[in-house]
């Protein structure tokens, strides 16, 4: 089944309780999906400056001096934020790539990097996952959340959403996607490549694939109408929006709600109901095969 | 009088075992569900008389197997809203998700606002009416029963449809196989008078178009392999 959720501030005063409202939505979504748990959290920028989210099983080891360790390695200043098994590390814009390798390379495992971006997942409970990473106490402009039910591949922290394939990009989906194989042979093809056998990265990538190749967000959703074939419900985030599409069948459930103060996405109802002026809020079901977009 | 039930203060199982039992005893009591929050089930398999308000929107498959009861949802509602139901009214004040009333053998879904796709699929004698516009695949293999839309129909209505009836006063996107419009006679204009009255639509049955089935599907005939 899995849960999905997402929300996003129209004004700034919520932002202190984003993360707040994103965990009772998340939990409320465990039922639909207790294997994993995982957000993207849209935060604080510092000018020039880049988010590295990565993950270790061993963190005590892994995490002991490695702010020192990317900073030698890039040759430029590092610092470091440890919550549980992440730690996001924040680089100089222009030594992204070079520090992404270098992570790699002694075998930490990337969640995502942006300028506003970080991500947090993990396998267990989402009450559990929140909890460890304390999900509550994050503020933020907007996030999207997601308890999974593993249907195409392991329960593992790399095969739980969110997927992020470009900075600041990140995706969360409800569904099965058929031709994900042959998708990420397509993508492999341009260079492009995915770091778990998830079918869901496959379609994260495949729309960062499309925005780098110049299409819009827009444009590269309706591309997932055409180019992925199976059931979905994608909820996607950009450093500065928040997307909603689904597949003309539609099988998978959805429902979204608006004020003034925020546009709130779910699997159900219920994962609105302690959102704060829910019950004057427009509430509707979105269409099948059609694109929900919202910017700031 | 009217009981209240607080879902915060109450779990949802007790609150369905009261109804339950409320009906079986033929009480024809008045309830009140309050706090709904969207949960799930809720207010399923009444077998008598009953009249339940739940104030706030539900999950779900809500008065599902409803049998005599009259229930209404003053907010929206998840799927399979009046899945199966006997008979009785289930009246959703806001927008109904998929598959409202699919397999329903009686009674009446009146739903205020829209309904999602496949609105009485395989319906078995049930009326729905949808003061509001349906979704894609609504009444697919319907098979009896009344479907009165006064807002638009997505795309492929009433695909491999058998006897059910269905009135749209609005645009069709496209018709499902073996689906056609059908001509509006005296005893049609009469059943939708009649359901537009029960319902409380301000709409008149001449604006209403017909549709039904070509009867070309009901046994596998190779010339016809192509409509499906």
């Amino acid at each position: 089944m899995c849960g999905i959720v997402g929300l996003f501030l129209k004004k700034d005063d919520l932002r202190p309780q984003l993360g707040d409202m994103l965990t009772d939505m998340l939990i409320t979504m465990t039922d639909r999906g207790p294997d994993s748990a995982g957000i993207a959290i849209y935060g604080p920028e510092t000018e020039g400056m880049v988010k590295i989210t990565v993950q270790s099983d061993s963190p005590e080891e892994a995490f002991g001096n490695l702010d020192v360790a990317v900073s030698a390695a890039i040759d430029g200043p590092v610092t470091i934020k440890v919550v549980d098994t992440h730690a996001v590390l924040t680089v100089p814009e222009a030594s992204e790539a070079a520090a992404i390798a270098w992570l790699e390379e002694v075998g930490l495992r990337i969640m995502g990097a942006g300028s506003s971006m970080e991500i947090y997942k993990e396998v267990g409970l989402p009450k559990d996952v929140t909890a460890r990473f304390g999900l509550r106490d994050m503020g933020g402009s907007h996030g999207i959340g997601h308890t999974r039910m593993a249907t195409e591949s392991a329960v593992t922290t790399m095969g739980a959403h969110p997927f992020s394939t470009a900075d600041d990009q990140c995706l969360v989906h409800n569904g099965s996607l058929s031709n994900h194989n042959q998708m990420r042979r397509t993508l492999a093809r341009k260079g492009v490549f995915t770091r778990s056998e998830n079918d869901t990265e496959v379609g994260a990538a495949y729309i960062s694939s499309r925005i780098a190749d110049g299409a819009t967000l827009g444009e590269a959703l309706e591309g997932t109408i055409k180019d992925l074939d199976g059931f979905f419900t994608f909820v996607t985030g950009t450093k500065d929006g928040f997307g909603v599409v689904r597949d003309p069948i539609a099988c998978k459930p959805a429902v979204m709600a608006e004020t003034e103060d925020y546009v709130a996405f779910a699997s159900e109802y219920r994962a609105f109901a302690d959102l704060p002026g829910i019950e004057a809020a427009r509430v509707w079901e979105p269409e099948p095969a059609t694109v929900y977009f919202w910017e700031r | 009088m009217t009981t209240t039930l607080d879902l915060t203060a109450t779990d949802l199982r007790a609150v369905n075992t009261t109804l339950q039992a409320a009906a079986r005893a033929q009480a024809n009591e008045d309830y009140e569900i309050i706090n709904p929050r969207g949960a799930h089930a809720m207010a399923c398999g009444l077998d008598g008389p009953l009249a339940v308000t739940i104030k706030g929107s539900t999950g779900y498959y809500c008065a599902g197997m409803n049998k005599e009861a009259t229930v209404t949802v003053e907010g929206s509602a998840g799927p399979g809203v009046a899945e199966n139901m006997m008979s009785g009214t289930v009246t959703i004040e806001g927008d109904a998700s998929q598959y409202a009333g699919a397999t329903g053998h009686g009674g009446l879904l009146n739903i205020k606002g829209n309904a999602s796709s496949r609105c009485g699929i395989s319906m078995k004698g049930i009326d729905i009416v949808v003061h509001g516009n349906i979704g894609h695949m609504s009444a697919f293999m319907a098979q009896k029963g009344n479907l009165v839309v006064l807002g638009d129909a997505g795309d492929a209505l009433g695909d491999s449809l058998y006897e059910a009836r269905l009135f749209v006063r609005g645009s069709v996107k496209s018709l499902g196989a073996d689906c056609i419009e059908k001509e509006m006679r005296p005893e049609h204009l009469k059943i939708l008078a009649k359901l537009l009255d029960e319902a409380g639509a301000d709409a008149k049955p001449e604006e209403f178009k017909r549709y039904g089935s070509a009867r070309k599907l009901y046994n596998f005939n190779i010339d016809h392999a192509d409509e499906y």
